[in-house]
């Protein structure tokens, strides 16, 4: 590059950071609050008092961690399995009913709620009906002998899978919804009309379209149940079964020193696995995303 | 090569809640022929052609296709071809898998349908689009894709719905000629549904012309466009002046002229004639009553529009070397072809 | 046939989605001494000091969050549109980060950051507004990036300014009025995230309303169980709502 042609990099360089200058605020704010914390993670994680050390990664390997990190996934996997199929179901429901329709808009209002904003809630909504005094526990065993909270199995990994899959329903029904909703009218037609029966249209045509967008929410729901904390610290207040909780115990854990350190090597474990898998959410997604606009 | 098999729709009735989409249709097509059915939107052309494939079911009526009542044979058992308006090919499909699915449903080998299939990408002209998909292709060449998709099957009849809408205007002639020679060539009857008269008119063998669910002509391109039945027809197709005129005794008297009417027209009293601009005859004349508004040059013709003495402006189409030489404000003589009129 | 089998899934998957909201209004509203209802649950969201404290902070800390939510985003939103169309990639992508970053990574890594915040700004659960405008940044982005495709900015923009309008009045008075159901649908659920949000409040050791209704759980279970079905039901309301609201606009 010749000196003229460098000099004209440079003033491109230079109006373009002073066009950017407004957005600096947003920048800011974004540094500051979600940048520079994972970065502590991370950095945090591999140094330990000012030198590289990998002690806090190999607390990573320690029976607690990896048992803890085990459960998380069986958890995950298990509600994003159970959350992608009745969810699936669920939105096919959906799809079927008008665009405009008052049960679509209230099904879809009640999902966004269930699915995004009501972690504590729902840990008490299960305490309100299956737990010890619960609704249905009262029930049963006033009508059938039975009881059903039992051995408090609401509090463990049993009762964190019932709640966990009862906001990835909802939450399947919101990001697999779109990817029905583009499944054209016109697809199922021409392929009537070119001999297709319902089970061929679905095995020739529906599925091989949905299968993409079907798996990427999969995953979607995977991660965002490895990563959800409010539901399971509402229910579980002792034990850290999972790797969220285990992070907590560490980070108000005032009994041996370290621990933070520990926080911080967990926090990079989360971040890893959540990282992975929107990695491959991104990239099935992003195939069918052509298909289905 | 398929030799087609006539269609009949006989006293088709489609019913929606309060709206007669189609109100006792009767259009019977012969073996090979390529019928157009042309109207406004909401007319009930697509709702029959709908019936026809299956994928909708009228109120009351039949549907017989090569002598055999189809009426209640469901869509995937009716041995039909059809081209929807746009986005109809299967995207995860290339263009030679689209064209194989019917064959694919129908259960023939692979080497089979390969080969079919190719044969048909062929005819339509896309041998180098094989392996492409959907997104890979343009408008055009998506249209076609779907059009050997349609014929691959061999199907009775060919049913294409509104095939041209979605694309630009120059692909738009180009293809509608291509379905028509693909058409010729393969035999196969042939429903076309446009709301475009030019597409109707340039193509079809029969235009049905339609309004409001019912059938208001079938008849050959040129004469649905000279001998309108109805004055829907007239004023659907073409451009109309309208001019007033006096019928007596089969003439219809106007710009101080007589030239007979058509049937379908008011048998005597004043009325309004529909009156076309070519038909239309514009000759300089100092003495005369009109005189020239504007002329606008299309090229090889010319539109003069003349304002007669009441006022009124009517539209004539000249070749251009005749309009040459007509200047706003030129008094001229407006006069009428040798032609039979619609009066209503 | 078919309708028989959905009518049947419906019902089902209704008293499943249903039954526990049911439990939470039964359960937060029985009098377990004397038998039947009573409404003394429900009256300690105002009654119960503390409570009624949590319930005031994370309401107020919802309307700033949307205030510093929409002051941030939509006057950047329009900047990139406008001037710096090369950025959109990089703002997108860190709108959409939250998203990949879980809140309790944030909490963990935020330790130092909050030691400068509590410094500057000392120590109410307010200054939790900053994070979480992080946090309501994708469900924000989203809303707001659906409607100004919506509109043409450019041709808006450029009117305006030749008028002789400044960007403030420019963006305020003529970009804003235009893509309302955009911020109003940001708006809305910022709010119902904040009012939801736990993870980062409680272990920065902030009392939010979700803070509360955990501390209170163990030993009022009816209290925690009506303020949640609280929480819920404004939430579901809220959108409700906005789904309502933003649909008769897009056909009018």
């Amino acid at each position: 590059m010749g000196e003229g042609g460098r000099l004209i990099l440079l003033g491109r360089i230079r109006g373009r950071a002073i066009a950017a200058l407004p957005l600096l605020p947003f920048f800011a704010v974004v540094a500051i609050f979600l940048i520079v914390p994972t970065i502590t993670v991370i950095v945090s994680a591999v140094f330990d008092e000012g030198r590289f050390s990998l002690a806090r990664l190999q607390a990573l390997f320690s029976e607690t961690a990896l048992s803890a990190l085990g459960k998380s996934v069986l958890l995950s996997g298990s509600t994003a399995l159970l959350g992608a199929i009745l969810g699936a179901l669920l939105a096919w429901l959906v799809v079927s009913r008008p665009a405009e329709s008052l049960v679509r808009r209230t099904v879809l209002s009640l999902c966004s709620v269930l699915a995004q904003f009501g972690g504590v809630a729902l840990a008490f909504a299960f305490l309100a009906t299956i737990g010890l005094n619960g609704v249905l526990t009262l029930w049963v065993q006033e009508h059938l002998g039975w009881n059903l909270a039992g051995s408090g199995w609401l509090y463990g990994l049993p009762g964190l899978i019932l709640v966990y899959t009862y906001f990835q329903i909802p939450l399947m029904v919101i990001v697999f919804l779109p990817a029905l909703e583009g499944l054209r009218e016109q697809w199922r037609e021409a392929a009537v009309s070119l001999g297709a029966s319902t089970w061929q249209y679905w095995r020739e045509v529906a599925v091989p379209l949905l299968t993409p967008a079907f798996l990427g929410s999969a995953l979607l729901l995977f991660a965002n149940a490895f990563a959800a904390y409010a539901t399971a610290a509402a229910l579980v207040s002792q034990g850290s079964p999972i790797v969220p909780l285990l992070i907590r115990s560490a980070l108000t854990s005032e009994v041996v020193l370290g621990q933070a350190g520990f926080a911080y090597a967990l926090a990079l474990e989360m971040i890893v696995v959540v990282a992975v898998v929107m990695v491959a959410y991104n990239l099935l997604v992003r195939r069918t995303a052509r298909w289905l606009r | 090569m398929t030799t087609g098999v006539g269609v009949e729709l006989n006293d088709l009735t489609r019913v929606y809640g309060t709206v007669r989409a189609l109100d006792g249709l009767t259009l019977h097509i012969e073996p090979g022929e390529f019928v157009a059915l042309l109207g406004p939107s909401g007319c009930g052309k697509t709702t029959a052609l709908r019936i026809l494939a299956g994928l909708d079911e009228a109120t009351s009526g039949t549907v017989s296709v090569g002598g055999r009542d189809v009426t209640s044979v469901p869509a995937n058992k009716r041995d039909m071809g059809m081209v929807f308006q746009a986005y109809s090919l299967f995207p995860h499909l290339t263009a030679l898998e689209n064209v194989e699915f019917g064959l694919k449903m129908r259960g023939r080998a692979k080497g089979d349908r390969t080969t079919r299939a190719t044969e048909m990408l062929d005819l339509v002209g896309l041998s180098a689009h094989l392996n492409k998909y959907a997104t890979e292709l343009s408008g055009g060449q998506q249209q076609r894709v779907a059009l050997a998709r349609a014929l691959a099957i061999q199907p009775s009849v060919l049913l294409l719905d509104e095939p041209l809408s979605a694309l630009d205007a120059k692909v738009r002639t180009q293809l509608r000629d291509e379905i028509r020679r693909v058409q010729l060539e393969v035999g196969t009857t042939t429903v076309f549904v446009t709301h475009d008269q030019e597409e109707a008119l340039a193509v079809a063998d029969r235009v049905g012309v339609m309004s409001q669910g019912r059938l208001e002509q079938l008849a050959p391109p040129a004469e649905v466009y000279a001998d309108p039945a109805t004055p829907f027809v007239a004023e659907f197709v073409g451009l109309n002046n309208k001019v007033p005129a006096e019928v007596t005794s089969g003439q219809a008297h106007l710009l101080g002229m007589s030239v007979p009417t058509l049937a379908g027209s008011i048998s005597s009293g004043a009325g309004t004639a529909l009156l076309r601009p070519e038909s239309v005859t514009v000759t300089a004349d100092p003495a005369g009553t009109s005189t020239v508004k504007s002329v606008a040059f299309l090229g090889p013709i010319s539109r003069v529009y003349v304002a007669l003495a009441d006022g009124a402006v009517i539209d004539a189409q000249l070749t251009s070397a005749a309009a040459r030489g007509f200047e706003p404000g030129a008094p001229v003589t407006v006069g009428v072809e040798q032609t039979r009129l619609l009066v209503v | 046939m078919r309708t028989a089998a959905r009518g049947a899934l419906w019902l089902l998957f209704g008293a499943f989605f249903l039954f526990p909201l049911y439990a939470m209004a039964d359960f937060s509203t029985r009098n377990l001494i004397k038998g039947g209802r009573t409404g003394a649950a429900w009256a300690n969201l105002f009654a119960d000091d503390a409570l009624y404290q949590a319930i005031v902070t994370s309401l107020l800390l919802a309307v700033l969050t949307v205030v510093a939510m929409l002051v941030v985003l939509v006057p950047t939103m329009i900047w990139v549109r406008l001037r710096t169309p090369w950025a959109k990639g990089v703002v997108e992508f860190m709108c959409l980060l939250p998203l990949t970053i879980p809140a309790l990574v944030i909490v963990v890594g935020l330790k130092n950051v909050y030691l400068w915040v509590t410094y500057l700004l000392g120590e109410s659960a307010l200054t939790l507004t900053f994070v979480y405008v992080v946090v309501v940044l994708p469900f924000a982005y989203r809303a707001l990036d659906a409607a100004l495709s919506a509109i043409d900015l450019k041709t808006l923009a450029e009117a305006a300014r030749s008028l002789g309008a400044g960007w403030p009045t420019t963006m305020l008075r003529v970009v804003v009025p235009n893509i309302w159901s955009g911020v109003l649908s940001a708006a809305f659920i910022s709010v119902a995230v904040v009012l939801g949000e736990y993870t980062i409040a409680s272990l920065s050791g902030f009392q939010t309303l979700q803070v509360q209704i955990v501390a209170i759980g163990k030993s009022d279970g009816p209290t925690s169980v009506a303020a949640s079905l609280a929480v819920l039901l404004f939430g579901f309301v809220l959108l409700l709502g906005l789904s309502l609201l933003t649909r008769r606009r897009r056909s009018s």
